[in-house]
């Protein structure tokens, strides 16, 4: 129980803040600035890795992924810097995954290679459309042209390359998704991220959304058909969905994602990086500042970029795992749920979403169904609903 | 104590919005009784409730001091009484304790129902009547036609019609003038045993229950020892007052007076409306006639939308009840809901207030079941049972017949939607009774059952009018005729609190829209519902929610994790707000609006 992470791994999540500019969609915690010192930053990047290097002596590392913000802003430099102290912290798996998140832009390719040579062995392409007009309209900077010859050389230049499509888009319809998504697993990629548009709170689209200027968005039923097609469409090509958004050819999963889904621990570097760590047989919730000067500032004058570690009990543990597992089409191990909780209720929750098709125990997993997976929010509310 | 000569005692008879409020303000105004930095809007209606409305739920009373062109001051006593149909049976009592009425009629808009009806009530109980058109200052008025409708309608003579603008106060000193010279003085004994009319009683936090009387003969002091003569009880006088509209604390109030005083009395249920307050020692050997309590006619369940608050309910509507006798409650348990509240109400507005200060002033959310009214059920076996719950409803093969209430309903309308007034009552199961013309306004007069009438029908009724008809009612009786208990059933589990008693001609439509409409106000769930509406095991409509199909996160991974429980946090306080029929979560306002016909 106490290594229950195992079960899941041993990841470094780094977060890089910057972008140059906010997409009009993203809520995640990006920042654009007009000068950064990437001297500073690795700096604070290394005494971080330092820090959290001595707490967790001895483990193996499985994977490193560089976040964002927009990573490939970063020099190679810097990502080697941060890198090499990496491997001289940690002992790393067979299978070690170093994974960044790139755009498509011609200045950032001709980083490619200085990636490669400092360790980077993967990247994630955030390409979002084939379209140059939907491009615009998601506030993207690079073209379809731009994006096609990047991916062309991310595939010399890596082992391993993925990239994410974002549909359900203003005006689309069905067959522009269709056609769409059957020319990107032409491109062979070994996995592709494909995101069904998400209107967030705070963000431009939020703000429009909200006085009625967004118009064209598809409704639930439309929404359910491109989701179900995109599952169909890859599952032909050869990259099954094990994830809600997440396609691969067997083999190519995402390691570092699959620790999160897994629930294995992960640490959080970098301003508003979360992490989960086992330590002294307890599991913590780990958080940064989100701000990048006062994350910096912090790491600088106290040593630490942490802020208050939260104990995470038991019920929220089985929440998370709920949460995190029932979006992988392989699910959760049926044992590792049920060290954790009231058993009964659960159990009778459990046995109703399995009559009305929502989820499957056999062979002792317990997975969320095709249909199960595509209403998952209804889903864990019920479980939510029984654990606590 | 005041000379008869120099007491006036009067009430106002209007419409919604006729200006019967902002009269009651100008007069309180221009004589000085409230200190102009204390005025606001509609002194006397003291509940939130009443002044948001625009209704007087209750009925108040003022005393205004008046010195008069001819150099004597005269005490004004102003009793304003409820202006809602729900509350005719409350303005009828009130007339019994003044004189004379003043009769305000909108000079843009004439004559409307409501008037009429406590109009025929002020002639009933002999007041002198003085018509006064308002709103004249606006360029629509349209004063003749107005006073040849009230004469044509009325039947009262209106050419000494005082005209003013209560808005701007002109004609408010004529007015005031003809409250002394054209209504009559009060008249009683002061050497007589005292015989006081309990007018109306109120709950007052700090006071207990306060009563309003009107004395009829001798003189009442504080101190001293009364005695109820209805319910027997006796109470020692504590406070003796006049309202100004504050209380205004009096040695002694003598005949055509009208105060308050308290006496330790528990509960408005404890004083009877109409009751005589007489001396312990030196009773009146005649007593008041007395009115009967006022029924209940609409009943609805009311229960709290999350059953932990089950005691929170109970103690508001006890609270509520101490300053409302003519609510009535008992607890009622229902299969799906759980614990709750059978209540009775005067009318819909009554049930709507009652509601509205129980989620407001106590912070509880309720789930109203479809109202219903009083049935006659006739049993085989000669019995009659009272149906206040169709939930109630015997087994049919023991039923001979069913009566159910009905009412005569008045309906002043502008030619122009006449015809839409009368399809919404023949829609209705109405039997016309009588429709003439004043002017371009037309008056119907409608036999209806209630049943028709609780749910929406005043809301229609504005709605395809545009707001230009009035409405008042009277129950006339019980006729027999073909109801039926319809049921509606989701996911295959039938919603007591849904239930209701329809026609049996009217069942199928009612029924297929009661569908409809659920269709739209239960959300989806992850599995199909059907929704039917049944009358015993046959379905006569049928409707089907379909299954949620797309309803996750698209990007869920280390950094969300802890939005996304706070999100599965905020999702289950949303359930809350729901109740749970088997494995269907209804929301709490379907119930409401499910029962809302389009037509």
């Amino acid at each position: 129980m106490t290594e229950d992470w195992r079960a899941g791994g041993f990841g470094v999540y780094l977060h890089w803040p910057f972008c140059q500019a906010k997409c009009p969609y993203c809520d995640f915690n990006s920042h654009v600035a007009a000068s950064i010192d990437q001297s500073r930053w690795q700096r604070a990047y290394l005494a971080e890795i330092d820090r959290v290097g001595s707490e967790t002596k001895g483990r193996i590392l499985d994977t490193v992924f560089f976040g964002g913000g927009t990573p490939s802003l970063m020099q190679p430099d810097l990502v080697a810097a941060i890198l090499e102290r990496i491997r001289a912290t940690w002992a790393t798996s067979n299978s070690f995954e170093v994974t960044l998140e790139a755009n498509p832009t011609s200045v950032e390719a001709d980083r490619f290679q200085g990636y490669r040579d400092a360790g980077v062995n993967r990247v994630s392409i955030g390409i979002q459309a084939l379209n140059d007009l939907d491009l615009r309209a998601l506030g993207r900077m690079h073209s379809v042209a731009e994006a096609r010859s990047a991916f062309a050389l991310a595939q010399k230049v890596f082992d391993r390359v993925s990239f994410d499509l974002i549909y359900a888009r203003q005006n689309q319809s069905l067959t522009d998704w269709r056609a769409e998504l059957r020319e990107a697993v032409s491109m062979a990629a070994d996995h592709l991220s494909l995101y069904q548009l998400t209107i967030e709170d705070g963000t431009a689209f939020g703000d429009r959304f909200a006085r009625g200027r967004l118009p064209g968005l598809p409704v639930e039923d439309s929404a359910a058909d491109m989701y179900f097609a995109t599952q169909e469409i890859c599952e032909a090509a050869g990259l099954p969905g094990y994830e809600i958004s997440n396609h691969a050819r067997p083999g190519a999963e995402s390691r570092h994602n699959l620790i999160y889904w897994n629930c294995g621990d992960y640490l959080g570097i970098g301003p508003g990086a979360h992490g989960r760590l086992t330590s002294g047989g307890q599991r913590y919730a780990t958080d940064t500042p989100r701000q990048p000067g006062a994350w910096l500032q912090q790491v600088e004058t106290t040593g630490t970029g942490e802020v208050a570690r939260e104990q995470i009990g038991a019920p929220d543990q089985l929440v998370e795992l709920l949460m995190m597992g029932l979006r992988l089409r392989d699910g959760v191990s049926l044992a590792r749920a049920q060290g954790r909780c009231e058993k009964d209720r659960l159990l009778l929750k459990i046995n109703e979403l399995h009559k009305i098709g929502m989820l499957d125990t056999s062979q002792n997993r317990l997975r969320a169904t095709e249909r199960g997976r595509a209403v998952l929010n209804a889903v864990l509310t019920e479980l939510y609903d029984a654990i606590t | 104590m005041t000379e008869l000569k120099n007491i006036r005692n009067f009430s106002i008879v209007a419409h919604i919005d006729h200006g019967k409020s902002t009269l009651a303000d100008r007069l309180i105004q221009l004589t000085g009784t409230v200190a102009e930095r204390d005025m606001k809007a509609q002194m006397l209606d003291s509940m939130d409730i009443e002044r948001e409305r625009g209704i007087t739920i209750k009925a108040n009373s003022v005393r205004i001091e008046y010195p008069a062109r001819d150099g004597e001051t005269y005490i004004l006593n102003l009793i304003d009484t409820p202006g809602h149909v729900d509350f005719g049976y409350e303005v009828s009592r009130s007339m019994r304790a003044v004189e004379g009425s003043l009769l305000v009629v909108d000079a843009t808009q004439g004559v409307e129902a409501q008037t009429l009806a406590n109009v025929y009530q002020a002639i009933d109980a002999d007041h002198e009547i003085v018509p006064v058109l308002n709103k004249i200052d606006l360029p629509a008025a349209e004063v003749d036609q107005v006073k040849a409708q009230i004469e044509d309608v009325i039947g009262i003579d209106a050419s000494q019609a005082i005209e003013i603008s209560a808005k701007t106060g002109i004609g408010i000193p004529d007015v005031l003038e003809a409250i002394v010279h054209r209504l009559p003085a009060p008249k009683g004994d002061s050497a007589a045993p005292l015989k006081a009319m309990l007018v109306d009683s109120w709950y007052d936090a700090y006071l207990g229950v306060v009563v309003l009387i009107r004395v009829m003969d001798g003189v009442i002091r504080k101190g001293d020892r009364i005695k109820m003569m209805k319910t027997g009880a006796v109470y020692g006088v504590d406070k003796l007052a006049v309202l100004k509209p504050q209380m205004v604390d009096i040695k002694e109030l003598g005949p055509g007076e009208i105060g308050i005083f308290t006496g330790s009395i528990k509960q408005v249920r404890d004083t009877r409306v109409g009751d005589t307050i007489t001396h312990e020692k030196k009773p009146t050997a005649n007593a008041l006639p007395g009115f009967k309590p006022a029924q209940p006619v609409v009943f609805c369940g009311l229960f709290p939308v999350d059953a932990a608050e089950f005691e929170d309910l109970r103690d508001a509507i006890e609270k509520l009840a101490l300053n409302d006798a003519s609510f009535s409650y008992e607890m009622e348990t229902s299969a799906a809901l759980g614990f709750g509240f059978r209540c009775g109400f005067l009318g819909l507005l009554h049930l709507e207030v009652i509601r509205d200060r129980l989620e407001r002033e106590y912070d509880i959310d309720l789930i109203t079941t479809a109202p219903s009214v009083i049935y006659k059920i006739h049993m085989r076996d000669g019995s009659e049972i009272e149906l206040h719950n169709p939930a109630d409803m015997p087994d049919l093969t023991h039923v001979d017949h069913i009566e159910e209430p009905r009412i005569k309903a008045t309906i002043l309308v502008p030619d122009e939607f006449l015809g839409d007034v009368l399809k919404l009552c023949q829609d209705r199961r109405g039997i016309q009774l009588d429709l003439t013309y004043a002017g371009s306004r037309a008056m119907v007069v409608y036999d209806l059952p209630l049943n028709e009438v609780v749910f929406d029908f005043y809301d229609r009724l504005k709605s395809v009018t545009k707001g230009y008809a009035s409405f008042d009612y009277q129950l006339i009786g019980y006729r027999e005729d073909v109801l039926v208990k319809m049921s509606i059933l989701v996911n295959e589990e039938p919603v007591d609190a849904l239930s209701m008693m329809v026609h049996r001609d009217r069942a199928e439509a009612r029924g297929r829209m009661m569908c409809e409409k659920l269709k739209d106000l239960i959300p989806r769930h992850m599995f199909k519902i059907p929704i039917q509406a049944a009358i015993g095991g046959r379905v006569i409509a049928r409707e089907t929610i379909a299954a949620m199909r797309k309803d996750v996160t698209a990007k869920c991974y280390g950094g969300d994790v802890t939005r996304k429980k706070k999100l599965l946090e905020k999702q289950k306080k949303g359930k809350k707000k729901m109740r749970e029929f088997g494995k269907v979560a209804i929301p709490q306002e379907a119930f409401i609006n499910a029962l809302k016909m389009d037509s």
